[in-house]
């Protein structure tokens, strides 16, 4: 039976996605709960339709209570005097979350809806597993099975007549007791290799960056949930390229000249040593502000056609719009190129990492 | 579904407890339900029966997402009704069963004494099982865009009611005059009879031209509609817009439960309080075992928990019963204690009135939480627990710690909780440029209203009214009205009047404590 809640429940998604009530899209804002990976902060994706009422702006002030000078910065958002509104009385206990990467990616392709990604060829290795899934009569004391024991225990008792609710004691004996016990499984394993490539020219700033850095965040939690192992690797170009670590890759700041072409033959040079094709799903996401030298656009596009493209599962461009670069890059390989399995896209703002991440890994590939 | 024997037996004892301390609540039913069915009644705002709205299903998605992913749960829920219902979630342990169970007593409590909810409807449960009938029906026939965007366009004026209304019966309804006076009135000075050389001060020349003004005066308004600026705008368009009869209805549905809710959203900090104040002390003085002390300590505490720079309703209403009971025990009220200067005096002080019970038993009887905190917050209190006052830094885009000064935290305390945080907007002329155009005011105290939002508004209440709408309101300092005639909006200056003037000029300057 459909409850009333998922006849609600089924319409608000529906407006959501837009497919009924147009008028209400307008409306939608993208709320955000947060969980807790490690150190940072995750966040929860939460559609939200806010109907439209007259209401105080940000300018109203408030109370509080904690430490603190006059002066200091309260941080985040405090909603002030938030309007207690249909008030219905419920205690909430507001934690974080401790998330682990496997709920994270979940959320994440749920919230995408991202298809999960068909391992190439023959790469597919088994392994041999152990899990914990079974149960059996014998075994060690400390793999009984608490659950099972308690219910054989109170079932025989019962039936027994043993059993006095005024006295809930339940005995276990020897024949109720149940042990957990091991399955044999094969594992299919296919390894990965991400190589992140970045424009750190002049022209890419610290909010550039950012994004950049949670873009990849996000893409390496989705694929780090498809294989089982997974390599990071990270390049880092303006007029030349260089090979770093994941820390230089996102604080490093250069200026100068940006040629993309230098990059291209760095990661090329890097598959060819250590990550062949056939034994590697090989996975290239090139972030820039899209300014290139005119005149290196061409041996660009050559190592990607003839190198990188058909080397990888995906090779994905995406334009991070900035103060200065001119962003034609995207234009000419959307001109030039036409692969499946070469997508650009534009991330415009921070608001727009999550359409890309989706057109990035929206193919299943 | 039944209370399990051996919670109902706590149940029974609690009861018992709480009827020692004085406490007089509805008879109360708990259902226990699981965590799914907890969400879907809690996205109803508590009552399962409620009609069909994808607000609802929002807010179960919202709740549910919480719970699965560990941000929170909802620890009790109760209905104000006659009987009042309460929810016990079936996974918690009986300790905490029975700390719930002493919290709703408060609840039940509170509801069933506080002066504020004495006009609320008991039997709420049924008529929202009505609401839902009516509106399900509404979308047989007229289709459900249909329905539902008609919600939508209330919705979006619920806040527009008189906060108010229930207590001040203005104008009786029945009683008023229907028929026009057959003629226009004229604002004639009557003049007491005198002989003519006393006329001059049996008649004073500046005392008729004052009542000669203020006839005038009566008489504009007389002829304006509303006569007097109305803030009940749900009632106003309900009785003056050109709707069908199944939309006038919603409107009214929508208007009574938004009732219904508002003197919980007016007493949210003394409501909790009072519910935690009595939790506490059934807990620790009757109902907890030995051997669950140190737990209840602990999930007491987590109820009480502080965020860094907000306030938390539970905490702060504990607290200022707790000060209250304390202050009333000891004699610390009065002029003398007042006019006591002396630090150490004061810290020693007891008079040993010992009316503490008494008057926290008046408290929860006749304030709500803007003359709760009005009346018993205290410098000394503000002091204790770290209170402070926040603002708005436009140029540092955030919100700063302003002050740790008493007087300004009980501003800003006091102004979040005026009007239950909304804005006062009311009706002045339903009859605008003689039009038939709507006219609202927005009563500004300081704090703008959002314009993008107030723009969208505007087109909700155009769809009710079907005439073009206009609402006036301060923005930087300056007067301005903000107009919808149903194809596009429109932006007007005015010349502030001298009590907005007055206003806006004072949230400039930083006055001294």
């Amino acid at each position: 039976m459909i409850t009333r809640i998922q006849r609600d429940h089924g319409r608000f998604q529906q407006i959501v996605r837009g497919m009924i009530r147009k008028d209400l899209r307008k409306y939608i804002t993208r709320g955000e709960m947060f969980g807790k990976k490690g150190k940072d902060l995750v966040s929860i994706p939460l559609p939200q339709i806010d109907i439209p009422r007259f209401r105080f702006g940000k300018n109203q002030g408030g109370a509080g209570q904690g430490e603190g000078e006059p002066g200091d910065s309260l941080g985040g958002q405090p909603q002030p005097g938030q309007g207690p509104g249909a008030g219905e009385d419920e205690g909430q206990h507001v934690l974080e979350a401790e998330l682990t990467l496997e709920e994270l990616a979940q959320i994440l392709g749920e919230e995408l809806e991202l298809p999960n990604i068909q391992p190439r060829g023959k790469k597919v290795v088994a392994s041999l597993k152990d899990r914990y899934t079974n149960v059996r009569h014998v075994g060690p004391e400390s793999l009984r099975h608490f659950k099972r024991t308690y219910i054989k225990a109170l079932r025989r008792q019962l039936a027994a007549g043993e059993y006095a609710p005024g006295d809930p004691l339940v005995l276990p004996i020897r024949e109720d007791k149940m042990y957990r016990s091991w399955q044999t499984m094969e594992v299919p394993e296919s390894n990965a290799v991400i190589i992140y490539m970045m424009d750190v020219s002049g022209s890419m700033g610290d909010e550039q960056k950012e994004i950049v850095r949670t873009e990849a965040f996000w893409i390496d939690t989705w694929l780090q949930h498809q294989y089982k192992k997974l390599v990071t690797r990270y390049i880092i170009h303006d007029a030349a390229a260089r090979l770093v670590d994941a820390e230089t890759f996102f604080k490093t700041r250069e200026s100068g000249g940006t040629a993309i072409s230098s990059a291209y033959r760095l990661a090329r040079e890097l598959i060819g040593r250590e990550y062949s094709p056939s034994d590697w799903n090989i996975y290239l996401f090139h972030f820039s502000d899209g300014d290139n030298l005119s005149s290196d656009n061409e041996v660009s596009l050559s190592l990607l056609k003839d190198d990188l493209v058909p080397a990888a599962n995906l090779f994905a461009y995406g334009q991070v719009k900035s103060l200065y670069g001119s962003g034609e890059f995207k234009n000419y390989l959307d001109e030039k190129l036409h692969c499946e399995n070469l997508i650009t896209a534009e991330i415009n703002s921070r608001e727009e990492i999550l359409d890309c991440i989706k057109a990035f890994l929206g193919k299943g590939k | 579904m039944n209370l399990p024997s051996q919670l109902d037996l706590e149940k029974e004892r609690i009861k018992g407890f709480a009827a020692d301390y004085g406490l007089e609540p509805f008879d109360t039913v708990f259902e226990i339900v699981d965590c799914d069915q907890l969400n879907m009644i809690a996205a109803y705002g508590g009552f399962p029966t409620r009609y069909p709205h994808w607000r609802f299903g929002m807010e179960y998605e919202h709740l549910r997402k919480t719970y699965t992913y560990g941000l929170g749960k909802i620890y009790e829920l109760v209905i104000n009704n006659d009987p009042c219902y309460a929810y016990l979630l079936k996974s918690n342990s009986l300790l905490d069963q029975k700390l719930v169970i002493c919290h709703v007593y408060g609840h039940s409590d509170f509801f069933r004494n506080n002066l504020w909810f004495a006009d609320t409807n008991r039997k709420m449960i049924d008529e929202m099982a009505n609401h839902g009938a009516r509106v399900r029906s509404y979308v047989k026939r007229h289709g459900r865009d249909a329905v539902e965007d008609f919600v939508d366009r209330c919705l979006s004026l619920d806040n527009l009611i008189d906060r108010h209304a229930p207590f001040i019966k203005r104008c009786d309804r029945a009683e008023a005059p229907l028929a026009e006076p057959e003629e226009p009135r004229r604002a004639e000075v009557r003049r007491i009879k005198s002989k003519d050389y006393m006329d001059a001060y049996i008649n004073p020349p500046e005392f008729l031209a004052r009542q000669k003004k203020r006839g005038e005066e009566g008489l504009k308004r007389a002829r304006n509609f509303p006569s007097e600026p109305q803030a009940d705008v749900l009632l106003f368009l309900m009785e003056h817009a050109p709707l069908e009869r199944w939309q006038r209805d919603i409107l009214s549905i929508i208007r009574e439960e938004a009732y219904y809710f508002l003197p919980q959203g007016m007493t949210k900090i003394m409501n909790e309080g009072w519910a935690s104040y009595w939790h506490s002390r059934l807990m620790t003085e009757r109902a907890a075992g030995a051997d669950e002390i140190v737990d209840y300590a602990d999930h007491h505490s987590g109820t009480m928990a502080v965020q860094p720079g907000r306030i938390n309703p539970y905490k702060l209403g504990l607290e200022l019963f707790r000060d209250i009971e304390e202050r009333w025990d000891k004699g610390r009220f009065g002029p003398e204690w007042e006019d006591c200067q002396s630090d150490a005096e004061r810290r020693s002080w007891d008079k040993g009135t010992g009316q503490g019970r008494e008057k926290v038993f008046q408290v929860r009887k006749i304030y709500n939480d803007l003359t709760f905190i009005d009346e018993f917050l205290t410098p000394d209190f503000c002091r204790r627990h770290r209170l402070f006052s926040f603002h708005y830094d436009k140029r540092a885009e955030e919100y700063k710690i302003e002050s740790r000064a008493f007087r300004k935290i009980k501003r800003r305390l006091l102004a979040s909780l005026t009007n239950c945080s909304q804005p006062i907007i009311r009706i002045v002329d339903g009859n605008f440029s003689n039009r038939g155009e709507l006219y609202l005011a927005h009563q500004y105290e300081g704090t703008e209203i959002e314009i993008a939002k107030a723009r969208e508004t505007l087109a909700s209440l155009h769809a009710v009214w079907g005439r073009p709408v206009h609402i006036e309101t301060v923005v930087e300092g300056k007067g301005r009205v903000y107009s919808f005639d149903g194809q596009e909006h429109k932006e007007t200056e005015r010349k502030l009047e001298s009590a907005e003037a007055a206003v806006s000029d004072a949230d400039g300057e930083d006055d001294e404590d």
